[in-house]
């Protein structure tokens, strides 16, 4: 049994999915973004995969990319974090609210 | 010269827009000075022009300004004919002249220059009418014409009266305006373009008789509402409540011309139609016998004179409905002269009065007045008809065209002698009780003659209204001859030989003595004579029209406006669109409830919506 | 055979690493689950023959945005374990068929649309070093590279503004 392409993919399937899983169950703030960070990263598993199916130096560059954009916006979204924390004590996403209709 | 002509509309409008912005600034006697400025400024710009026109030297030309509406024939183009050179000659010069006299009048108004803004606006839409090489800009200006009519009657709008007359000369000149409007689509149905010369050139050929009736008559509906004929006159005495200058400007002189002008500018059309000539012959001598019935037993010294303006008009209208397209515009100009003389005569008397109209307090002012005295006595006897003032010999041409008819005209040109009977008395009326007897006025009131802006008006128009006639009598008809350019395409009518023409002037001319003895026998005498009887408190009510047409139409129209606004309104309308707001709301509402403001309910949403997007794609492509 | 070895632990680490950050009802824990998880998708890029993107993933990931992770999880505190109480009843039910469903949907489309399956790692010479990856970086891609460089400077300063403005009172930053 040798190691094919696809199962990097079908791994980098269910890391995402995981990730998808932890948004949706998971009410604290600073859980709920490790998840987005662990879909990036499944992300650019696939990119580096097919990078390395198709032969082309340009997946890898793409992962290199969406780690400077995830470091950019991970950079923002703890500062937010931080900063809700400070006026409310808490970092429970169902309690901030106020857009309800 | 004739490249300038757009000038003549140009600066009266320069000047009316001058006035609505920077008047306050300019201040009160020089913002009527700027106005007065502008409108002579057109006269003279216009006067060159007009000489040309007379010596022949240039034909009649169309002045191309710019591209319109090509497809209907309607470019922004300034005939130069005749006709319109004459008008242009009535509209700016009068309107200087009457520029000059509200100088003085209007002083002390705090709307003062808006009311020369105003003014200019409206000269400037006459000749918009009176220059128009086509029916489409003509009636732009017709129009345009209503509009300053209407700002300038309602001027003073915070008297009651004075706004519902402008609201009523508006509403009653729009039934008019119906009637030209539509005359116009025919015309552009059977023509194809709205440009006078085309039209003239190739009615005989283009359409029948029946078309050219219908046309004109619906033209005739137009100038009614203008000119001030039955049934739609009764808003020309109710503008009187005007300042006096609008009503010597507007309400005399030019204004009420229009529809008389349409006329003759249309005659080719009404040529073709004898039936229409007839319906206009008879609509124009009765509403002159009927506004002269009214007139004599006014005590408004201004209502009388616009009762008499009707009555004139009556006149001009029936010269057009017998094919005497000269001799009606003859009588518009001469009466443009002498009306205009009247009018401002009469402000002169009411600013000397300190704003009293009731002829019945004045009397006696000769002495106090000379200027006005004699410069409205000219105009008594122009008006009057009498031998050899200019209105003799325009309205004797207009009664021997109608003679000359034969037939049933004899019976028109009757009545055309009992109402010139009735104009001697009633004027005689007017400037006996205004002028000679004794003082009746009120103690307190010390009547004194006019400044010299006012003045000098009086006295360039006395001037004209005397020797004015002299241009076409039956020995000399440079008049005539003069317009001929303007009525190439009309066939004229036989003359009467000069025995005929001499006979019928002395019969004019003894019942307008006739009738000037009878007002001075009644009026000249220490006490006013009673007018009791039944004839003259019917005709004090102008017959009852106003209140016969407020029960037939003004009421209903009213109930079923009330109706379209308290039921149609409240249950129809705005039940549809509160059923709109509601809805739109109640959607909302529903819609409101997906907005959790839960993020994970939104995170969900969109991992629920992929995953069903990508079956959706893998089921789509085949994917299973 | 070794590879299959390797790739089989270094999944099972990366997918146990998951499991427990989503679980963990203490955010520490779950910073370690995490922390796991790239540790090991570095070593699946080591496979990948992407030596570059593997060493940029430890230092930037498993050091810096980690150690950010723990750094303000620290600051705030942490959080109560109640990570899920008041769940809506069905929730967790919802969310394993969802993430069943994107699992199993992205599979058939992958395996639909290109996964070909063919010989391990293609056929390709490809070799993600530093000086291949640069190569690339800063020919074709420098446009690109330039604006994440803005990108970057524009979340730094962002950052800033978050920090530095917090005092400033409601009515002011309403006006």
């Amino acid at each position: 049994m040798t190691v094919t392409v696809s199962w990097f993919l079908v791994l980098a399937a269910g890391l995402f999915s995981i990730g998808v899983a932890g948004v949706l169950i998971r009410r604290n703030a600073l859980v709920m973004f490790m998840s987005i960070e662990l879909m990036l990263n499944a992300v650019n598993l696939t990119f580096v995969a097919v990078s390395k199916e198709l032969g082309l130096i340009e997946g890898q560059v793409a992962a290199l990319f969406v780690m400077v954009v995830a470091a950019a916006e991970v950079t923002i979204g703890l500062a937010i974090i931080v900063s809700v924390f400070r006026d409310r004590s808490s970092a429970n996403v169902d309690e901030l609210a106020e857009l309800k209709g | 010269m004739i490249d300038v002509l757009w000038l003549v509309i140009a600066l009266p409008l320069v000047g009316s827009t001058i006035n609505l912005f920077f008047g306050k600034r300019i201040g009160q006697p020089l913002a009527g000075w700027v106005a007065f400025g502008f409108v002579a400024l057109a006269w003279l710009v216009a006067l060159p022009a007009t000489f040309s026109l007379i010596d022949g030297s240039i034909p009649v030309e169309t002045s191309y300004l710019f591209t319109w509406i090509p497809v209907v024939g309607a470019d922004v183009a300034l005939l130069w004919d005749p006709l319109s050179a004459l008008m242009t000659m009535i509209v700016t010069g009068i309107g200087s002249l009457i520029h000059l006299y509200s100088i003085g009048y209007m002083r002390g108004d705090e709307r003062y220059p808006r009311f020369f803004s105003f003014m200019n606006l409206f000269i400037a839409s006459m000749m918009i009418l009176v220059l128009s090489a086509n029916y489409a800009m003509m009636f732009i200006g017709w129009e345009l014409v209503g509009l300053s009519s209407y700002l300038l009657i309602s001027f003073w709008f915070t008297k009651p009266a004075a706004a519902a007359a402008g609201k009523k000369a508006f509403i009653v000149n729009r039934i008019g305006d119906w009637g030209f409007l539509v005359a116009l689509m025919i015309i552009f149905a059977s023509f194809g373009t709205f440009d006078f010369q085309t039209i003239f050139a190739s009615a005989p050929v283009v359409i029948t008789v029946g078309t050219a009736t219908a046309i004109t008559l619906l033209l005739f509906v137009g100038a009614a509402g203008k000119s001030a004929q039955i049934p739609l006159y009764v808003w020309l005495p109710d503008a009187m409540e005007g300042p006096t200058p609008v009503s010597a400007l507007i309400h005399a002189a030019t204004m009420v011309t229009a529809g008389v002008f349409m006329i003759a500018r249309s005659a080719v059309l009404f040529e073709m139609a004898p039936t229409t000539g007839a319906i206009v012959a008879v609509v124009g001598t009765l509403t002159a016998l009927v506004a002269a019935l009214i007139a004599v037993s006014q005590t408004d010294i201004k209502k009388v004179l616009a009762y008499s303006t009707i009555s004139q008009l009556g006149y001009m209208v029936l010269a057009m409905g017998v094919g005497a397209y000269t001799a009606g515009i003859f009588h518009l100009t001469t009466h443009a002269f002498f009306k205009a003389l009247l009018f401002l005569g009469a402000g002169s008397v009411i600013h000397a009065m300190a704003g009293d109209q009731d002829m019945r307090t004045m009397g006696g002012l000769r002495k106090k007045m000379p200027i006005t005295f004699i410069t409205m006595g000219a105009g008594w006897l122009a008006l009057s008809g009498v031998f050899p003032f200019s209105g003799f010999w325009s309205k004797d041409e207009i009664l021997a065209a109608t003679f000359a008819k034969g037939g049933w005209y004899i019976g028109l040109w009757v009545i055309g002698l009992l109402v010139a009977l009735l104009t001697a008395f009633y004027m005689t009326r007017l400037f006996v009780m205004t002028f000679l007897g004794k003082p009746r006025w009120e103690d307190g009131v010390h009547p004194h003659e006019s400044p010299a802006t006012m003045t000098i008006p009086l006295i360039i128009l006395g001037l004209f209204t005397v020797s004015f006639g002299l241009v076409n009598t039956p020995a000399l008809v440079a008049f005539e001859h003069f317009l001929e350019g303007s009525f190439q395409y009309v066939h004229h009518v036989q003359g009467l030989s000069m025995g005929a023409i001499i006979g019928l002037a002395t019969i004019a001319l003894i019942v307008a003595i006739a009738g000037i003895v009878w007002g001075w026998l009644k009026y000249h005498r220490s006490e006013l004579p009673a007018e009791d009887g039944k004839f003259w408190r019917r005709s004090r009510d102008a017959f009852g029209v106003d209140e016969f047409y407020g029960r037939t139409i003004v009421e209903p129209g009213k109930k079923a406006s009330e109706w379209a606004a308290d039921v149609f309104d409240v249950k129809v309308l705005d039940g549809i669109a509160h059923g709109i707001g509601s809805g739109t709301r109640g959607f909302g509402d529903v819609l409101a409830r997906l907005q959790t403001g839960q993020v994970r309910a939104y995170a969900g949403g969109v991992a629920i919506a992929g995953v069903l997007l990508i079956i959706v794609f893998l089921a789509v492509g085949g994917g299973f | 055979m070794a590879e299959t070895i390797v790739f089989i632990i270094f999944a099972a680490v990366a997918l146990a690493g998951a499991v427990s950050m989503i679980t963990a009802s203490n955010p520490v824990y779950s910073a370690m689950g995490l922390l796991a998880a790239m540790f090991a998708i570095a070593v699946l890029y080591v496979m990948l023959d992407a030596h570059f993107v593997a060493a940029v993933q430890v230092i930037i990931y498993a050091g810096a945005v980690m150690t950010l992770f723990l750094f303000v999880i620290m600051l705030i505190g942490v959080d109560k374990p109640d990570a899920y109480g008041k769940q809506v009843p069905a929730q967790r039910v919802i969310t394993g068929i969802v993430a069943l469903g994107l699992f199993g949907s992205i599979v058939l489309a992958g395996r639909a649309a290109w996964i070909t399956g063919s010989n391990a790692f293609g056929t390709a010479n490809l070799n993600g070093t530093a000086e291949a990856v640069a190569d690339e970086l800063f020919g074709t891609w420098m446009i690109v590279f330039l604006a994440t460089v803005m990108l970057l400077t524009i979340a730094a300063l962002g950052t800033i503004a978050l920090a530095y403005f917090r005092d400033v009172p409601e009515e002011e930053m309403v006006g």
